[in-house]
């Protein structure tokens, strides 16, 4: 393997295990939000045991995907270097306002949340869990900005003395038509994942109070989580169905190879039919089995029944005439401009079946824990204990997707990866940087998944009055301390 | 003032935010085994800074991001010039983040010690390697007609960039036993401001011999007269340790750490990365920088949203303002009991 080659590995799998962390942060934390609110509105115990249970997973979480981020910030320097330059201008304006407006504001009110019990007003202290969570959504907004800007350069010119892209409209690449649809899918696909972990961690729960024989159950405060998770879940999905609906559409627009090859579609089609499972021989190239949906693939890819979809063999001659010859062949397509499509076709597949499954199972169980009650059958509980997981799954297929079929381009149309990587850096040091870093995020992962277990299982915490900030006693101690 | 030159001074402030805030909560990682005698001493030292650690490092990840806006040449090569020297930093702020995050989380000796120990060694290590990364970035390294870095890891490793490194580890060491000394009670107090004098002493030795060498090879009129100002905080800052008077100690420090950051900006001036292989391919706030346009768009952004987040993060200064005694601990282990006392 090449520098190129390791530097995109250890990228995949550096972002995508970010990402594991980042929609359970984006989704949890407004849920927590909402619950110490409904404490500080309604006075009730149940609100703040949840706030508190839920609050401590959401910060076993939220440590991981902190620490990961930060190798994202450097990353693009030390792997990608010639990318840093081409692209500096346009693509280091959003990182820095991203460091500027949100990281600031998540850190600084997250410290002053955990630590904040007992000393700051109520409604104060439940202000600053807003806080955080609207940090995480300019985070959001400014990074997707800049991811958006690779999949369609806008508000740039290319500087052919400096060898370089450089911003001339600054408003367009914020309001990018591939952001104005990707910020909002991204966003809801995390409040979906949210939901659906506050959903699976309460079901588990429910499921094991019920298997006691307690007096003082707290089965009904789990199921009462269950379903606001569950009503999240449905709801956000159903705005990730319609929000990538569009998101097809402009992608049709701005790279009509990347639609071809979610659909795996060879020659052009009018209407074209969507294909929900296919089988065919390996290299892809001709199907044996399929489910078709007919028509369907038009409407995504264009909103009419009718519409024509482009296939990759014609696409790539007009690609070799607008582009030249594919300058990204060597490391990527098996043809001209072709990304790898059984990847893309079968990602595409995983993100939307996934997704799917989470709101219909989601829709399923808030139909049979309604009238509240005690709902019978154990069956529901474990499938809420499933769709965490398939949400997690769906958003990583969903950026694998959109990351493999915009190849062979790092920057859409402007520069391919191969021409991005770092040229000083040597086989070995990347060798040391993956090899480090993957090693070390195998070492997180147990010790995360541990830590979680280990609290989901204690289950929420007893309930207690929080100090009130008013006492001035100096010498109490802390209300909480690490 | 050019562009150019507000955001060199503008990224030179960032990292002096760094530097001052994160500079003594690494001192607190690196003493934690040596001022603190017992396991409540050790949480004494975790809360001293746990509400804020996470807010001063994000000034590193706002100088990465606003170096990459700003000057893009300059973030290439840097960080793929000193690519291993990096990584370990990363490594290092990954295990020591966790250490304040994880660390009360179970019930264990080994799993504190190991969680000390990733604190311990994860503030080291940064303090060290940018002292040294710094240090060659204002002497210049080899770098070539394509911008490029052509050195390898032993180019970094000469004796002036291992000087720095040492000046920077002893000054936040210093800096944070001087906040222990004005954040906690009791002993701990009392150990962490004796220590402070004596590791101020040693720091000031190397680092009036850092600074004096970076003035002979580099130095303009400017940085002489904040190294000699950062000399004589670090003095007075020693001074006031011995008498008792922490608030004004810690203000020393302070004020040494962020006048010998400027320094060391005034002394590369116009430069940003010197190359020693020939002077026509340094990298300098000209011909590093990004454009006017995107300079221009940046400078409003941070004019805007700064006041905020200096606003939010005094703040936070001042809600934690109380110093910290081992009363303070509470003596249920965090979350585990009571969430098990059900
Ligand atoms: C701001 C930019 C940005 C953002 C937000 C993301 N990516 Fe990306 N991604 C890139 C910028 C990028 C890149 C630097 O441009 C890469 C490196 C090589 C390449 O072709 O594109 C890339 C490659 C890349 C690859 C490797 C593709 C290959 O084999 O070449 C994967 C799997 C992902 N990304 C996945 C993700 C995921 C899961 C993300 C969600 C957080 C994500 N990316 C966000
Ligand atoms: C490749 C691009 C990315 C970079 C450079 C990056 C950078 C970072 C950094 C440096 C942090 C740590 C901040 C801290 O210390 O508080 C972070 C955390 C975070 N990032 Fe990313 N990130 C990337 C991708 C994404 C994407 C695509 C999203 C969302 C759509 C995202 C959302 C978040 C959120 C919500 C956090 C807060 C903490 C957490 O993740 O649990 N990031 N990121
Ligand atoms: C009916 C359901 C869905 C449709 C039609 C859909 C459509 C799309 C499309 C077209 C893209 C590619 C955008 C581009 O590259 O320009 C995309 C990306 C993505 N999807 Fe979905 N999606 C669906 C469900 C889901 C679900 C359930 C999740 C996660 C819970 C999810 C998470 C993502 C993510 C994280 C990305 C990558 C970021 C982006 O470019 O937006 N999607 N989706």
């Amino acid at each position: 393997m090449d520098v190129t080659d390791i530097a995109r590995w250890q990228f995949g799998i550096i972002t995508v295990y970010h990402f594991l962390f980042v929609p359970i942060t984006i989704g949890t934390s407004a849920i927590v939000a909402a619950f110490q609110t409904a404490w500080v509105r309604t006075g009730r115990e149940e609100y703040l045991r949840l706030t508190k249970f839920f609050g401590k997973l959401f910060l076993i979480n939220f440590a991981i995907g902190v620490v990961t981020g930060i190798v994202q910030e450097f990353q693009f320097g030390m792997n990608w270097s010639d990318y840093s330059r081409f692209v500096g201008d346009i693509f280091g304006a959003p990182l820095a306002i991203e460091g500027l407006l949100a990281f600031f504001l998540e850190s600084t009110f997250l410290g002053l949340w955990i630590f904040g019990w007992g000393k700051l007003p109520r409604n104060v202290h439940a202000a600053t869990i807003w806080m955080v969570h609207i940090g995480t959504l300019f985070s959001s907004y400014f990074i997707l900005a800049a991811n958006s800007w690779m999949q369609h350069p806008v508000g740039y010119k290319y500087d052919a003395a400096t060898g370089r892209a450089e911003l001339t409209d600054f408003w367009a690449v914020m309001f990018n038509k591939v952001q104005l649809v990707t910020f909002p899918h991204v966003v809801l696909a995390a409040y979906m994942t949210g939901g659906a972990f506050v959903m699976g961690v309460a079901a588990y729960l429910h499921l094991k109070e019920r298997r006691q024989v307690a007096t003082e159950s707290d089965a009904p405060l789990y199921l009462k989580a269950v379903r606001i998770g569950a009503a999240v879940t449905l709801f956000a999905g159903l705005g990730v169905a319609i929000s990538g609906d569009l998101q097809g559409k402009v992608m049709t627009e701005v790279q009509p190879m990347k639609m071809a090859a979610a659909e795996a579609l060879y020659d052009t089609e009018k209407p074209a039919s969507f294909s929900v499972f296919t089988w065919g021989t390996p290299d892809g190239k001709q199907e044996k089995f399929a489910i078709k949906v007919p028509r369907l693939l038009s409407f995504l890819a264009t909103g009419s029944t009718s519409g024509k979809v482009q296939g990759i063999n014609q696409l790539r001659d007009q690609y070799k005439s607008k582009y030249g010859e594919d300058p990204g062949a060597k490391y990527y397509s098996p043809g001209d401009y072709t990304p790898i499509i059984p990847v893309t076709y079968w990602s595409f597949r995983f993100m939307i079946g996934l997704g799917v499954f989470a709101a219909a199972g989601a829709a399923l169980i808030l139909l049979v824990t309604r009238n509240g009650g005690r709902p019978k059958g154990t069956w529901w509980p474990r499938l809420a204990i499933a769709l965490p997981i398939a949400t997690v799954l769906a958003n990583s297929w969903g950026w694998l997707f959109t990351e493999m079929g915009r190849q062979p381009w790092a920057v859409f149309g402007l520069m391919t990866t191969q021409q991005a990587v770092s040229p000083g850096v040597s086989v070995f040091e990347a060798w040391v940087s993956i090899i480090a870093l993957t090693l070390l995020y195998a070492v997180l992962a147990v010790v995360e998944f541990g830590l979680m277990w280990r609290y989901i299982k204690l289950g929420a915490p007893a309930y207690e009055e929080p100090p009130d900030h008013a006492d001035t006693d100096d010498d109490r101690p802390l209300a909480f301390a690490y | 003032m050019e562009l150019t030159t507000v955001w060199f001074a503008l990224i030179a402030v960032l990292w002096i935010g760094y530097f001052t805030l994160e500079g003594f909560d690494f001192g607190v990682g690196m003493l934690l085994p040596v001022i603190a005698r017992n396991d409540t001493e050790r949480r004494v030292l975790y809360n001293t800074v746990g509400p804020v650690w996470d807010g001063n490092e994000v000034w590193v990840l706002v100088a990465g991001g606003a170096t990459f806006a700003a000057f893009p040449e300059w973030y290439a090569t840097l960080f793929s010039g000193f690519y291993l020297p990096l990584l370990l930093i990363l490594l290092a702020l990954i295990i020591r983040n966790l250490a304040f995050e994880y660390r009360a989380k179970k019930d264990d000796d080994t799993w504190r010690r190991n969680w000390d120990l990733s604190l311990t060694v994860g503030s080291f290590v940064p303090a060290l390697l940018w002292g040294v990364a710094f240090a060659n970035i204002v002497a210049g390294v080899p770098i070539d007609t394509h911008k490029e870095f052509t050195g390898t890891l032993f180019t970094l490793l000469n004796p002036y960039g291992l000087l720095g490194g040492v000046v920077t580890l002893l000054l936040f060491a210093t800096h944070g036993a001087m906040f222990i000394a004005l954040k906690t009670d009791g002993e701990i107090r009392h150990r962490a401001r004796a220590l402070s004098v004596q590791l101020g002493l040693g720091a000031a030795v190397a680092a009036v011999v850092f600074l004096v060498w970076t003035q002979a090879k580099t130095g303009s009129a400017s940085s002489a007269v904040a190294f000699v100002l950062a000399a004589a905080a670090l003095v007075s800052g020693i001074f006031a340790a011995w008498k008792g008077r922490e608030g004004w100690a810690f203000v020393g420090t302070f004020v040494t750490i962020a006048l010998s950051v400027a320094g060391l900006f005034l002394a590369l001036f116009p430069n940003v990365m010197p190359s020693t292989t020939s002077d026509a391919f340094s990298l300098t706030t000209t011909n590093a920088s990004a454009t006017g346009y995107t300079l221009t768009v940046m400078t409003w952004v941070a004019a805007v949203f700064t006041p905020f987040v200096l606003l939010y993060q005094g703040w936070t200064y001042w809600v934690f303002r109380k110093r910290i005694a081992t009363h303070h601990i509470p003596t249920t282990k965090p979350a585990l009991e009571t969430a098990g006392a059900r």
